[in-house]
């Protein structure tokens, strides 16, 4: 009976196409955009959190002037070396301090020239800023000292100055000096805030003082504490020992500002959270139109179903076997629309996030509550109808007008 | 199943049957008692003028309406007081209806049509396919049975859904103007296949209709008249056609 059931469901499905194809595609597009929204909503959350976390954990990024961004540090003081000194040997509960000068270079190797930043620090920059190595060696402390022309190199510049050959001990032209290759960075990809993080010169801060900037400033100090719990208190002891040294009185307020990544990064997640929500619903609101639509074309079909349905009884059919047709086609059409808009949603989370560069990630969550929606609408909206129809005596339902 | 009252043998039997369709104002009494018996193997025409109830007579005799009041017997079996699933085994069971409109299954073929009553009994396809066929043949379909309805005349929708009716071998067949729309040829053809129904399958026949003619091949003629049986007599042979 059931098999039986099955084969009259399908047969009408078949025979009605358009109204089953216009059933389907509510369901189809209201799933998709709902599973669409919020896998691309997770992977740039995902995304935002890889790449804040990629500039290095448990970092605060020490400036001067009273907020960050261009014209933040006008009138105030830079830091110098010492300052970093007094942070590395007076603070407690950090893992690295380092400087950070930087300058904008044009940078030749043979025919071929390319801009980028060259970043004067120390041996401890490349545990405070997360950088590892693909190749080679970071500077020693000797060459650091002795401000030498080395250099460790982005992944960026391996590939667009060396067509990613191997560099180590090249020579590459940067601005006006020659500066010899000796590492290379692993790459991270692009920063929270869209730029390349791998196209980047590290080499001794001294280098960069004397033959880049010309001056002994640095402009900004990068620290790592040693528990992603302590950032809090390890920035309120380089807050106050910076006032100190910087003579700040009690009722003056900061000359210089001290950033939390670990804040940019929840900022940043939380902000995407709640982007990934309002799409999210946005797109739950076109699930529920979807839903609307086939309640639509089933009122729509009701006549014509409800006289199919006293014809069915009339010639013997019984009441829960006419509900049971129905209800298999309601499940059937429902949970079609539901697989298609699972895998329209699929292929287009696949190509949107390749195309935004951020990961995909499989929510399962997600497609079985689409899929388990898309089902119910289609059953509530399918089978109501006809549970009224198969109700009526048969002569009352063939008379339906 | 047995009878136990006056005529043994008595298939169906009807006893003060009343229908009053609306309520209140609009109330209209469309049956006012309606008394008949009908035996096993009987050809019955049912006359009358229009409206005075014949189709509400038939659609309470096949299960498809219930009465006001009165009783139905079927097989001595009470159908007033039987639940909708238990009408509904016995319309599977035991009756086949050709409807005065048809009521095909639109956009479904002929012959998916005449299946299904035997798809609701649980015959296996082989079965039903070839069973479908042999009626849509013995109404002069054959050829016709990939055809929907809307691609078939009215005569021939009245032929498959008579095909529909006959496809199960019902005990008994109940025809609301089978003819209705044919020309007289074509409804002596269908006269004569009830005529073999009957005679050869055995069927008890009730059929409604407006033609002496037709009425003419039936073994006994009831007349309605305003929602009684206003005459009840055997069909006198050598004055069938008045
Ligand atoms: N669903 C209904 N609601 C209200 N009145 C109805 C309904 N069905 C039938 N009637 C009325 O009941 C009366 C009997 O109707 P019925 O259909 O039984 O007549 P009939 O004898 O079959 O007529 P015809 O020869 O035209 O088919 C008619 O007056 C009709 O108007
Ligand atoms: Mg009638």
């Amino acid at each position: 009976m059931i098999w039986n059931t099955l084969l009259l469901a399908l047969r009408e499905i078949r025979r009605n196409l358009l109204r089953s194809f216009l059933t389907i595609l509510g369901i189809v597009i209201g799933v998709a955009a709902v599973i669409t929204m919020v896998t691309l909503g997770n992977g740039a959350t995902q995304s935002i959190s890889d790449q804040v976390s990629s500039l290095g954990s448990n970092l605060l990024m020490v400036r001067p002037g009273q907020r960050m961004g261009p014209g933040g540090s006008a009138g105030a003081p830079m830091f110098k070396l010492a300052d970093v000194q007094a942070i590395a040997t007076q603070v407690s509960g950090i893992k690295a301090v380092a400087p950070e000068t930087r300058k904008a270079v044009s940078v030749v190797v043979g025919a071929r020239n390319w801009s980028s930043v060259a970043t004067g620090s120390t041996r401890d920059y490349f545990t405070a800023a997360g950088w590892t190595l693909s190749a080679g060696r970071i500077f020693t402390e000797a060459e650091a000292r002795g401000g030498q022309a080395v250099c460790v190199i982005g992944a960026t510049l391996q590939r667009e100055l060396f067509g990613g050959g191997d560099p180590l001990g090249e020579s590459m032209r940067v601005a006006d000096f020659s500066c010899q290759v000796i590492g290379v960075l692993a790459a991270k990809g692009q920063s929270a805030f869209g730029s390349d993080q791998d196209d980047t010169i590290v080499m001794p801060i001294r280098t960069v003082q004397r033959r880049l900037t010309g001056d002994p400033d640095v402009r900004t100090i990068l620290v790592s504490a040693n528990d992603s719990n302590a950032t809090e208190a390890v920035k309120v002891r380089v807050e106050t020992l910076l006032r100190e040294r910087r003579k700040i009185g009690a009722n003056e307020d900061d000359n210089f500002n001290v950033l939390d990544t670990k804040q940019i990064a929840q900022t940043l997640s939380t902000t995407t959270r709640i982007m990934t929500t309002l799409l999210g619903a946005v797109a739950a609101v076109s699930l529920l139109v979807g839903g609307i639509g086939i309640m639509n074309i089933m009122l729509v079909s009701v006549t014509e179903r409800t006289r199919e349905i006293g014809i069915r009884l009339a010639i013997g059919a019984l009441e829960h076997e006419v509900l049971l047709q129905f209800l298999i086609e309601a499940v059937v059409l429902s949970s079609l629309g539901g697989l298609i808009g699972v895998a329209l949603a699929t292929g287009a989370s696949i190509g949107l996030s390749s195309l935004m560069s951020i990961p995909y990630l499989f929510d399962p969550g997600i497609n079985l509550l689409s899929f388990g929606i898309s089902a119910l609408i289609g059953v509530v909206f399918g089978f109501f109808p006809a549970r009224r129809a198969a109700r009526l005596d048969p002569i009352d339902a063939l008379r339906h007008e | 199943m047995s009878a136990m009252h006056d005529a043994p043998e008595a298939l169906i039997r009807l006893a003060g049957i009343t229908k009053v369709y609306g309520s209140g104002q609009a109330a209209f009494q469309a049956l006012r008692g309606v008394d008949l018996s009908i035996s096993a193997g009987e050809f019955v025409a049912v006359m009358g003028p229009s409206g005075s109830g014949k189709s509400t007579v038939m659609n309470i005799l096949g299960c498809l309406d219930t009465p006001t009041s009165g009783s139905y017997e079927f097989q001595g079996v009470h159908v007033e007081t039987m639940d909708r699933n238990q009408r509904a085994l016995l319309r599977r069971h035991f009756l086949g209806f050709v409807f005065q409109g048809f009521n095909l299954l639109g956009r479904t073929s002929a012959l998916e049509n005449v299946e299904l009553p035997l798809l609701y009994r649980g015959e296996p396809a082989a079965k039903r396919h070839a069973a479908a066929r042999a009626a849509l043949a013995q109404v002069g379909l054959d050829g016709w049975e990939d055809h929907t309805p809307a691609e078939l005349s009215g005569g021939q929708q009245q032929r498959v859904a008579i095909a529909r009716a006959i496809v199960t071998n019902p005990a008994v067949l109940l025809a609301d103007e089978p003819t209705g729309n044919l020309d007289s040829q074509r409804s002596v053809e269908i006269m004569e296949l009830l005529t073999e129904l009957n005679r050869q399958r055995g069927i008890t026949i009730l059929m409604v209709t407006h033609e002496p003619d037709m009425a003419a091949y039936a073994h006994r003629q009831v007349h309605f008249v305003d929602g009684r049986v206003d005459s009840d007599a055997r069909t006198p042979a050598l004055e069938a056609g008045t």
